[in-house]
């Protein structure tokens, strides 16, 4: 078993504030945490506790304001942009709710753009993305271009384009927001069958269905992680219209 | 000569209860360095007519010269070569990659087009330097306003500098002073040489255009 390695995620003491007129907004603070590798972890919370902000930073996508991240053993948390961009083209895919995919590129090509930014061999480069392909059941529409598809399909491209390049880790921000719940479904069991084969994977959603898929979930509230029995007293008081900021 | 000919085009889907038309006989000619746009109600057609004269669509009938090409002749592997040839796209949502920066999203369509990387560095300068976005090239997509994603958006458009752009509904995502500074880029673009088609539901941003072409259900009107 692969638990008694390194966890491929540490967060320690993790914070990210925006400066805003004077303002100091604490998206996140004093973030701790861990993902193991082949770990499902969905991270859950209301619209605007910081979510999509944690797993930007999960991704190198942003920066944290303070605190370390240690990603596969490496400190990854003052990385310069051209270095942080390199690691994160190795390391990490990404599904993203609005898919993401280029009209003007066909489903084969919008697979194997990660692949045009690491040199790859074409022949390799080929294989690799015949196989993403087929691994979410899209190969027979290899030619075809994201408007000739459904949104299901268009998600399922988008995840082929995530694993294509065989990443450390896959972060998914609300992959099932822009789909009905039967394609929402299929999504998620695909989510679902990548991680049994081995698949480590981090997913945002305010969906509790589809994050109590994971193993673990983690609840954000107001930037900062809390217990699952908290998250549910604050969503209740936040309902009854209290304010619990 | 025109660039772009289309003679009867049509497409249809067959059902289970007949044939439903989306584009019916259209007739259609643009010059190199016009502007065009192609307004109509929802299910008009207008952007299936944008995808089929992109090359995006391959299922019609008709005539299609662009240029000496004849389109309709030609098989699906030649049209994308065309397609990469002479057009640049814009989309209502932008179409950015999120996980890649300003800079290498204006890389992508030089990688499709066999640019060395040499040359790829340079034109991706140049772009960055004539968008007035060099401070930009490091941030990604969702650190930019909607109407800087679009502008990143034009010029991922025109890097490989295509003959056409075709923009559907640039502006439909924006606020109207943001819609404004895509509307005006696209006329200067235009006043530089760059063909421009778009589809558009605004009176105003239609004005920017010399011609507008009208359609309603599948068919070209007055």
């Amino acid at each position: 078993m692969s638990s008694q390695a390194h966890p491929l995620i540490q967060l320690h003491g993790l914070q990210k504030v925006f400066y805003t007129e004077e303002v100091e907004t604490h998206a996140l603070s004093n973030i701790d945490m861990e993902v193991r590798k082949g770990e499902f972890v969905s991270i859950a919370g209301p619209s605007g506790c910081g979510k999509t902000t944690l797993l930007s930073i999960l991704g190198l996508l942003d920066s944290p304001s303070g605190g370390k991240y240690i990603l596969d053993n490496e400190p990854v948390e003052n990385l310069t942009a051209s270095t942080r961009a390199k690691i994160r083209n190795q390391a990490i895919g990404f599904v993203f709710q609005a898919f993401n995919l280029i009209g003007d590129l066909t489903v084969y090509e919008n697979v194997e753009l990660p692949l045009t930014y690491r040199g790859m061999p074409g022949k390799e480069r080929k294989e690799r993305v015949q196989e993403a392909l087929e691994r979410v059941g899209m190969a027979h529409r290899r030619n075809h271009y994201p408007s000739q598809l459904s949104g299901g399909q268009q998600q399922r491209v988008a995840v082929a384009r995530a694993i294509v390049g065989r990443p450390l880790i896959l972060l998914a921000d609300e992959p099932t927001g822009n789909l009905d719940s039967k394609n929402g479904h299929a999504v998620m069991e695909l989510l679902k069958e990548l991680h049994a084969e081995g698949a480590t994977i981090c997913m945002v959603t305010h969906d509790p269905r589809y994050a109590h898929l994971a193993e673990r979930m983690i609840h954000l509230f107001d930037g900062q992680i809390v217990s699952e029995e908290d998250a549910m007293k604050m969503a209740e008081l936040e309902e009854s219209g209290f304010d619990v900021a | 000569m025109s660039l772009i000919s289309l003679k009867n085009i049509e497409k249809s889907y067959k059902t289970g209860v007949g044939e439903i038309f989306v584009l019916r006989r259209i007739t259609l000619d643009v010059r190199k360095g016009e502007f065009i746009t192609i307004m109509g109600p929802s299910g008009a057609g207008k952007s299936t007519l944008l995808a089929i004269m992109g090359m995006l669509d391959a299922d019609w009938t008709g005539e299609y010269h662009l240029m000496h090409h004849a389109v309709h002749a030609l098989k699906p592997r030649d049209r994308m070569g065309l397609n990469r040839q002479y057009f640049g796209f814009v989309f209502q949502q932008y179409h950015l990659l999120d996980d890649l920066t300003v800079y290498e999203n204006l890389e992508i369509p030089l990688s499709y087009r066999n640019v060395k990387r040499k040359d790829r560095e340079a034109m991706v300068a140049d772009t960055l330097d004539r968008f007035h976005i060099v401070g930009k090239k490091d941030l990604y997509p969702n650190q930019l306003s909607g109407g800087q994603q679009q502008m990143v958006a034009v010029a991922r458009a025109v890097i490989a500098e295509p003959e056409v752009v075709l923009a559907d509904e640039p502006t439909g995502s924006l606020h109207t002073s943001q819609g404004k500074m895509i509307m005006d880029l696209l006329k200067r673009l235009n006043d530089e040489g760059t063909t421009i088609i778009q589809v558009t539901h605004n009176e105003a941003w239609a004005a920017y255009g010399d011609r507008i072409i009208n359609l309603q259900d599948g068919w070209m009107v007055e």
